[in-house]
């Protein structure tokens, strides 16, 4: 990554993750799931639910998707060499799900996530937890957690760098250097990000 | 685009899947990374992903194979792609039409891939070179030049048991000369960097200057050739080749250098034993080394999809890839 500014600092993390996982206790309870099964989406979303996870201490293993195999745009941009075998630790016939990502945008990844669990099962329920959400919704899909909310210019990209320590940064995309790379990159300098906290 | 590379685009990216000679390390090890991902998928409920739904695959197997066929048809499936199944020696070619009569004639229905296994070597380059901009084509083995996909599987089988080919000792046993899988394995192994790679065989059956062409130690005693090796690997023995007075009988070949539980001994203690399939039992290897704990034969059928998978998604990912970045890689981009 290139020319990009911290937006949120580890310790500004660790709080927002703190206030996630309050807000994700209370919505467990009014609805009155027990034992849910927390799901991190690769790559950012599985450190954001590695934290979710030990703070709420749940008692089943971790699960962890790569979506690679289930975009929708694949014959466009191509697929990431590293795709990491999805993991569930059990089946998910009849369990409530807990899915957690790291931010979202088009909705897209969360269609995919979506195909890939049902692929695996029919669950009861599926709570969406995102640790930041922007502008540029291309699906009706919303989270019922999440972090933060950014206003972003056009052409600008937010990223979580992580695991240790996990860091939000800003900068512009540059599209087309990522293809290739099989990843995102930033280039010029950020230009302002409002940030607004969703609490 | 044209690079003067029969098997890559202007990316550098995999368009065709001809040989596995010329390939870079990097490009092979993409290729185990991708299959490690679609082993999964058997995994899950509904043992399909969605890659490439709306392509259409035609299997065109102008010599017969079961085996091959079928991995290549339910990769393709598991893919959720269309198949077209051919067995062009009763169809159209043997009716007198030509083979790029043929070829332009699936073009016209629409098909994206070709997988083609064909008795000369050099068909599939042929069909390659011939075949529309749209169209990929995937060796499934020719005459006795290559069949790349059998090579990456054993490339993955060995992977997966004995990690990385910097230190790894290989031996390949029986008919080198007519073997296609033992020039794809050869040099699979050579770009991965094997430590080093022993072909064994009877004089007839080993080409002349192997050494010097294959970049292999050659040896013709087969307790002497496996000694200490990790992998050994043993190709089928075709029965044609007896009548051809190449071999005096199928006894004396397994006296000579059919595997047994005895000398298997001498390897090292963990080596592990593989077989392309199918399998002439007593003849190169006995029952109980094939049945046993060191074989990892079957191991290979199923990795043999999931290779097929990788290859298959990697070229028709090629096809229409737009030189765009947006969605979700690394952990870093919104989707």
């Amino acid at each position: 990554m290139i020319n990009s500014e911290i937006w949120k600092d580890s310790a500004e993390i660790d709080g927002i993750i703190g206030r996630m996982a309050d807000e994700l206790r209370s919505l467990v309870a009014e609805r009155a799931i027990e034992a849910p099964l927390m799901i991190g989406i690769h790559t950012g979303g599985v450190w954001v639910a590695d934290r979710l996870h030990e703070v709420l201490e749940l008692a089943e293993p971790l699960g962890h998707l790569d979506i690679s195999f289930y975009r929708d745009d694949f014959t466009r941009i191509g697929m990431h060499p590293q795709v990491r075998p999805s993991y569930l630790p059990t089946g998910i016939d009849d369990r409530h799900l807990i899915l957690v990502d790291d931010v979202l945008q088009s909705g897209r990844t969360i269609r995919a996530a979506l195909n890939v669990l049902f692929d695996y099962g029919r669950p009861a329920s599926v709570i969406l937890v995102t640790l930041s959400e922007r502008d540029g919704r291309e699906l009706p899909i919303e989270p019922n957690v999440v972090g933060l909310h950014a206003k972003l210019e056009p052409g600008e990209q937010i990223k979580l760098s992580g695991p240790h320590p996990l860091v939000l940064l800003r900068g512009q995309s540059t599209k087309t250097s990522a293809v290739k790379a099989g990843k995102a990159s930033f280039a010029a300098p950020a230009r302002c990000v409002k940030v607004e906290a969703r609490r | 685009m044209k690079t003067g590379h029969p098997q890559l685009d202007g990316q550098g990216n995999l368009k065709h899947f001809l040989t596995i000679e010329g390939l870079s390390r990097a490009l092979l090890v993409e290729i185990l990374d991708r299959s490690e991902g679609f082993l999964g998928v058997t995994l899950q409920a509904v043992k399909k992903v969605p890659l490439c739904r709306g392509k259409v695959v035609a299997n065109l197997f102008f010599e017969t194979s079961t085996r091959t066929r079928t991995t290549f048809e339910l990769a393709a499936k598991r893919l959720s792609a269309d198949v077209l199944n051919l067995n062009i020696s009763t169809s159209a070619t043997a009716k007198g039409e030509t083979l790029l009569d043929t070829l332009r004639n699936l073009e016209a229905m629409q098909v994206d891939m070709f997988v083609v296994r064909h008795p000369s070597s050099g068909a599939a380059h042929f069909i390659a070179a011939h075949a529309a901009p749209h169209v990929s084509v995937i060796n499934a083995g020719d005459g006795r030049y290559s069949h790349p996909t059998q090579g990456m599987l054993d490339m993955l089988t060995i992977r997966r048991h004995k990690g990385d080919f910097a230190n790894l000792r290989v031996a390949i046993v029986g008919d080198i000369l007519h073997s296609r899988v033992a020039r794809s394995q050869i040099a699979a192994l050579n770009i991965l960097g094997a430590a080093e790679v022993r072909v064994i065989g009877p004089r007839t059956l080993i080409p002349a200057f192997a050494e010097e062409a294959l970049g292999v130690r050659v040896f013709h005693d087969l307790r002497e050739g496996i000694r200490d090796v990790d992998v050994i690997i043993m190709l089928r023995l075709q029965r044609e080749r007896m009548t051809n007075a190449l071999l005096p009988s199928e006894h004396e070949y397994f006296q000579l250098y059919g595997l047994t539980a005895e000398r298997l001994g001498v390897a090292h203690p963990e080596a592990i034993v593989m077989h392309p399939g199918p399998i002439n039992r007593g003849v190169e290897i006995e029952s109980q080394v094939a049945d046993g704990p060191r074989s990892v034969i079957l191991e290979q059928v199923t990795n043999g999809i999931a290779i097929r998978m990788a290859v298959m998604s990697m070229c028709i990912g090629t096809q229409n890839i737009a030189m765009q970045a947006d969605g979700k890689t690394d952990g870093e981009t919104n989707g």
